[in-house]
């Protein structure tokens, strides 16, 4: 574990962070002009190539903390640095899995995956090619011409792959990307992005509130306080060895003793803002 | 994957070949047994009409009968209308239903697109669209005859405004009604402003305009005839009120019936557009 760590500074110091968070602060207004804070004061690091799942209780800002490294929305305070650059607009070195739906319900398989090659100005043809061994990597080989709705639940997901991937993104987002699958192919499917993903150099920024599948998956987890204000609470290092078999590593004894220390730090959160989510509803 | 499952050949796979056949003929025997029900309704209501009035049960004065209504237009295109050939008089109802429903639809479109994507734009003109749309459209249709004439742009005009704001709300809607997420990951993939116009907004705004299209039509073909009715020198709304001026109703008929088939014709037709353009809504699941 120190060794890593030293790894982990000395890579810091001679390249700038994928991603940083210096200060950030997230503040909506509410409908009845009251101030909602969601984020308060969050500093974070991701170096290159890391896989940091980011967990906490329901509505603590998670998905803010994606949208403000993707540039859809300014934080309030605070600045987003992307290697070194501070991030204005949309993040174009970033794809982002969503919870929902990523494929466009009017294109093919094929159109939905070189969308973004083609959107970069490449030619169909060459743009065609590159999507068809994308399609291939992700197992749908013979889907190229379905449309979204002829497709399975996990079908879909790989297409959400492949489309964000094929754009060789330095960063990953994914917002619960598999939380709407059933667990086999859910498992399937981390295994798969596992696999994908150790041949690429991107950086995962993965928000879950599976705390197994934070640690089946991650270098990194890192652990938010119950909101309103969210701030960071634990930042745990996975040294689990990879290539990773998702469904068999929670059997590992390494594996259960990081989940219940991280549980530790999470279950008083839940249990916060459990009891703020009756506290608001009665 | 799943496919290699389905393709394994089962021992059982005759009687699957034949069990689909029955499917088959089930579906057929279905839409033989609603299209001969169609045809009774028709069969029954006209063959009502027609047995009343020629037993003058009612006064054929008033109601006339399907068969004159037939041998009426029939007269028409072969010997004229008194506003010239029959042909004619469809051609320039057509011609300015088909005018205002295009300029309608795009005027729509254009304005639908710019009020849902630009903020701004929708609050400040938003009051007013509404309080156009609450006047009834069909008091302006005297405005345009005063100021476009007798001919067919004050049709046109009166058609115009009444497809303008179905067309108009229904892409306000379909543009407000886009994935948020779709336009992130579009936008995160690259896409410039025109692009995310191209890729998501417009195909996803479409289902709504096509939809509201269907209606639309009608609207136009309204706006045309209300506005021959009120002042006009050809067309099938001033055959309609030419026929009523006279007392003759069994014209009045006639007309109705030339138009309700032309709407029905257009009907068909937007719903061949529509399966064009939005073909992804209709593959098989």
């Amino acid at each position: 574990m120190s060794a890593l760590e030293t790894v982990y500074q000395a890579n810091t110091q001679t390249e700038p962070a994928m991603i940083e968070l210096k200060g950030i602060s997230k503040e909506f207004v509410k409908p009845s002009g009251d101030v909602h804070s969601v984020l308060q004061g969050i500093n974070l690091q991701i170096p290159k190539g890391e896989f940091v799942s980011i967990v906490g209780p329901t509505g603590c800002g998670k998905s803010t903390t994606l949208s403000l490294i993707a540039g859809f929305e300014p934080p309030t305070q605070g600045k987003v640095y992307i290697s070194g650059q501070k991030l204005e607009g949309t993040n174009q070195r970033a794809a982002c899995v969503f919870q929902t739906e990523n494929a466009f319900p009017w294109k093919t398989v094929m159109d939905n995956v070189s969308l973004g090659l083609r959107l970069r100005g490449k030619n169909k043809a060459e743009a065609n090619d590159e999507a068809r061994k994308w399609i291939a990597r992700v197992g749908l080989k013979d889907f190229e011409g379905h449309y979204p709705s002829q497709l399975s639940g996990g079908m879909r997901k790989r297409v959400a792959l492949a489309q964000c991937l094929i754009v060789q993104p330095e960063i990953l987002l994914m917002d619960e990307p598999f939380s709407a699958l059933d667990v086999h192919t859910r498992h399937l499917m981390e295994d798969e992005l596992l696999r994908i993903w150790e041949e690429t150099s991107a950086s995962v920024f993965f928000i879950t509130h599976d705390l197994e599948e934070a640690i089946a998956l991650s270098d990194r987890v890192i652990v938010l306080t119950a909101g309103p204000g969210a701030r960071v609470k634990g930042d745990y290092r996975i040294d689990l060895p990879r290539p990773r078999n998702v469904a068999e590593i929670s059997f590992d004894p390494a594996f259960m003793r990081i989940h219940q220390q991280i549980w530790q730090d999470l279950r008083d959160e839940v249990i916060i803002s459990y009891e703020n989510a009756n506290k608001f509803s009665s | 994957m799943k496919m290699q499952i389905n393709s394994v050949v089962s021992p059982a796979s005759r009687e699957v070949v034949s069990r689909k056949a029955e499917l088959k003929r089930e579906a057929l025997k279905l839409r033989a047994r609603n299209l001969s029900l169609q045809l009774a309704v028709f069969v029954v209501l006209t063959g009502s009409w027609q047995f009343l009035s020629s037993n003058k049960i009612i006064d054929p004065f008033f109601f006339s009968s399907p068969f004159d209504i037939v041998k009426h237009i029939w007269t028409w295109a072969v010997n004229g209308t008194t506003a010239g050939p029959l042909w004619l008089q469809f051609w320039v109802t057509f011609e300015e239903t088909i005018l205002s429903f295009i300029l309608g639809g795009v005027f729509g479109i254009i304005f639908g697109y710019a009020l849902g994507v630009n903020e701004l734009l929708s609050v400040i003109l938003g009051p007013y669209i509404k309080m156009i749309n609450a006047i009834p459209r069909v008091v302006l249709v005297p405005i345009f005859i005063l100021w476009f004439g007798l001919g067919m742009p004050s049709k046109v005009a009166s058609g115009l405004v009444l497809t303008f704001f179905i067309v108009f709300f229904n892409a306000f809607q379909g543009v407000r009604e886009v994935d948020r997420n779709l336009v992130n990951n579009a936008r995160l993939l690259g896409a410039s402003k025109g692009q995310l116009a191209r890729h998501v907004i417009i195909p996803s705004a479409l289902t709504w305009i096509l939809s509201s299209l269907h209606s639309s039509f009608g609207f136009a073909l309204i706006g045309a005839v209300v506005g021959e009715f009120i002042g006009a020198t050809h067309g099938l709304g001033y055959l309609i009120a030419q026929s009523q001026g006279a007392f003759d109703t069994t014209g009045v008929f006639a007309g109705m019936l030339i138009l309700s088939v032309t709407a029905l014709i257009a009907d068909w037709g937007v719903s061949k557009l529509e399966k064009r353009f939005i073909a992804w809504r209709y593959v098989r699941k």
